[in-house]
């Protein structure tokens, strides 16, 4: 890697004049067009652009981009965000130009094939999830809750039932529940874990009345632990009228396993992004959808696609009319302008038809046996709070030697020396160390052993050496930011690094 | 006296009706660098176990809880400017100076020695 490259910004290797392109004179006679504009609007002088040519320019973001960590990188066990391959066959058909190339507002006689997909993950997602309706809409996870409790919020009052304010969360929830909740203008109420990690009931029960307007579980939970009280919180829940929404983050395990409707959830959604194998994060935007019983359809978000075979004059529609963008008006408005993010959307399509029933149903079984066989291998050396079978992912509370002073923060850093991406660190809250390993199914058992090996010699090491791990990362292009200055005074534009 | 709470806040009492909250060192500890305290305002009233604010570090957010009924008197601003104050010293840096509304409730939570033991079983 090349440090001049890739340590200063494309703006610090910018020389004045230096051009990658020349582009002829213009030759239109438009100064006219541009005598009409208002002066407010027009450009005085030229923008403050980078002018680098165009050979600096590539070795700038190619030697940024080794620098950059993903799942095609090296192992990602990265708990609770599912960081499973990606295959490129997804991409291929995201980019088909086919698809890439449409116009989100293209009236729909135009785009019936891209309509016919989007309806497809539709119903895909609905017999997964055992919902009887999906929205692709939901830009991403967070927004989906958001969107999922204000279906919940928008059935409550059409029933006139407007004294529904409280959402009951468990304190083992991710932290994006009670957030949606807030945003969503409901009260937020937490239910306690018991000491194996699920959520009591005894605790439960006391807090459901007349004015809980839904409970939000994620199962299995953030511990990885599979909520075997469901069907009785469920009724439970039902019988005091509030309805259950599924935090999808960990559908991964349950994967044509067990389906979130049968087991009483009302509201759900999915992180595509997470159990369908599209792009997280910086590496592409996410996607959200959400799903709700019968029943709840018509609380759904506007728009819609629909399949129609009559109109509504009852006479047949042509073949090439028959996917429709639907603008309903009893939805709950719009929560996105079009339909969500279509190219992620395609990557899920992709996934679950490549893989078909067969290949879903060996998913989550593979990701549990790879996240137990971690476990179990490493709980000598690390706390195990909660000693059972887990699902996708487990916690262990820090190391078991707890006299070395190495944090789990310092065996996070010392992954990053050997070229792992670090596991999820102090979440879920429920401990002071967590530790918070997800493998997925991805990975083969020479990477999982690797892994093991790594992380038994790091044990090791905070026992011997502990400074060594201490002090750690070593390795890294960057060794040791001040994250507390960062997050009291964030640099977050050119102009304030410059004024540095 | 120093009171704790089983939520790690403190309330130092500095005569019979008024006192000092924050959280306790072992919390500031748990918590690491607090980088964002979220205050509440003078003359608001909260109930015990009702949350008055909350505290970001870089591992975490965290309500805080009244341990008692109580009315704020002032806040300390300073936490706004430089919430680290609270890892130099939770003690010497409090939260809020508060009008204790039920002094009963202070018998219900720990002294010195009681929240020493609770913390050791923390972990």
């Amino acid at each position: 890697m090349n440090k001049e490259l890739y340590g200063n910004l494309v703006f610090e290797l910018s020389h004045k004049g230096r051009k990658g392109y020349a582009l002829p004179a213009n030759g239109l006679d438009n100064a006219g067009a541009l005598n009409d504009m208002p002066a407010a609007v027009m450009r005085t002088g030229a923008p403050d652009l980078p002018e680098c040519d165009e050979l600096t320019v590539v070795r700038h973001y190619n030697n940024m981009s080794t620098n950059n960590f993903g799942v095609d990188t090296g192992f990602y066990p990265l708990g609770s965000c599912t960081m499973k391959y990606n295959p490129k066959l997804n991409e291929e058909i995201a980019s088909h130009r086919a698809f890439a190339g449409l116009h989100p507002f293209a009236p729909a006689s135009a785009v019936q094939g891209a309509l016919k997909a989007y309806w497809t993950l539709q119903q895909l997602l609905s017999e997964i999830g055992g919902m009887s309706e999906f929205t692709l809409n939901p830009f991403a996870g967070a927004h989906g809750e958001l969107t999922g409790l204000m279906v919940i919020r928008r059935y409550h009052e059409s029933r006139g039932d407007t004294k529904r304010r409280k959402v009951i969360v468990p304190d083992s929830a991710h932290g994006t529940n009670p957030a949606s909740a807030a945003v969503a203008g409901l009260e937020i109420v937490e239910v306690k874990s018991r000491p194996d990690g699920t959520v009591d009931v005894d605790d439960l029960r006391p807090l459901l009345d007349d004015t809980v307007a839904a409970m939000m579980m994620t199962n299995p939970n953030t511990l990885g632990i599979f909520e075997k009280n469901i069907p009785e919180i469920a009724h439970m829940v039902h019988e005091a009228g509030a309805l259950m929404y599924y935090d999808g983050a960990n559908l991964n395990p349950m994967l044509g396993v067990a389906r979130p409707g049968d087991m009483g959830f009302d509201v759900m959604h999915i992180n595509l992004h997470k159990t369908f194998s599209t792009p997280h994060g910086g590496g592409g935007p996410g996607s959200g959808p959400v799903g709700v019983r019968e029943g709840l359809e018509e609380f759904l978000p506007t728009p819609r696609v629909v399949r129609r075979h009559v109109n509504s004059d009852d006479q047949p529609v042509a073949e090439e009319n028959r996917f429709a963008i639907e603008y309903g008006p009893e939805a709950l408005g719009s929560i996105s302008a079009t339909l969500g993010n279509f190219a992620v959307q395609l990557r899920a399509l992709s996934y679950i038809l490549s893989l078909g029933s067969d290949g879903l149903m060996q998913v989550g079984p593979l990701a549990t046996l790879n996240a137990n066989y971690i476990k179990e291998m490493l709980k000598d050396d690390y706390l195990l709070p909660i000693e059972t079978v887990c699902k996708h992912e487990f916690v262990f509370d820090g190391l078991r030697d707890k006299s070395t002073g190495v944090t789990t923060l310092n065996v996070a850093k010392r992954l990053l020396d050997h070229g792992y991406h670090a596991p999820t660190i102090y979440f879920p809250l429920l401990f002071h160390e967590s530790l918070m390993i997800e493998p997925t199914e991805s990975e083969s058992l020479e990477t999982l052993d690797d892994f093991i090996g790594v992380m038994h010699d790091i044990a090791r090491e905070a026992r011997e050496t502990p400074d060594v791990v201490i002090n750690a990362p070593h390795n890294t292009p960057i060794t040791h930011p001040d994250d507390t200055e960062a997050a009291l005074h964030p640099i977050l534009t050119y102009d304030e690094l410059a004024a540095q | 006296m120093i009171y704790y709470s089983k939520t790690h806040e403190y309330i130092n009492m500095i005569n019979d009706t008024e006192g000092y909250v924050g959280i306790s060192a072992f919390a500031a500890k748990q918590l690491g660098n607090v980088v964002y305290v979220d205050l509440p305002e003078a003359d608001d009233e909260f109930e015990q176990g009702e949350d008055f604010g909350a505290i970001e570090s870089v591992k975490a957010a965290s309500d805080l809880y009244a341990p008692v009924d109580l009315e704020v008197i002032e806040v300390n601003e300073a936490l706004a400017d430089d919430p680290r104050l609270i890892n130099a010293d939770p003690m010497k840096n409090f939260i809020m100076k508060v009008e204790v509304k039920d002094a009963s409730q202070l018998e219900e939570l720990m002294d010195e020695a009681a929240y020493a033991d609770f913390c050791a079983k923390e972990h």
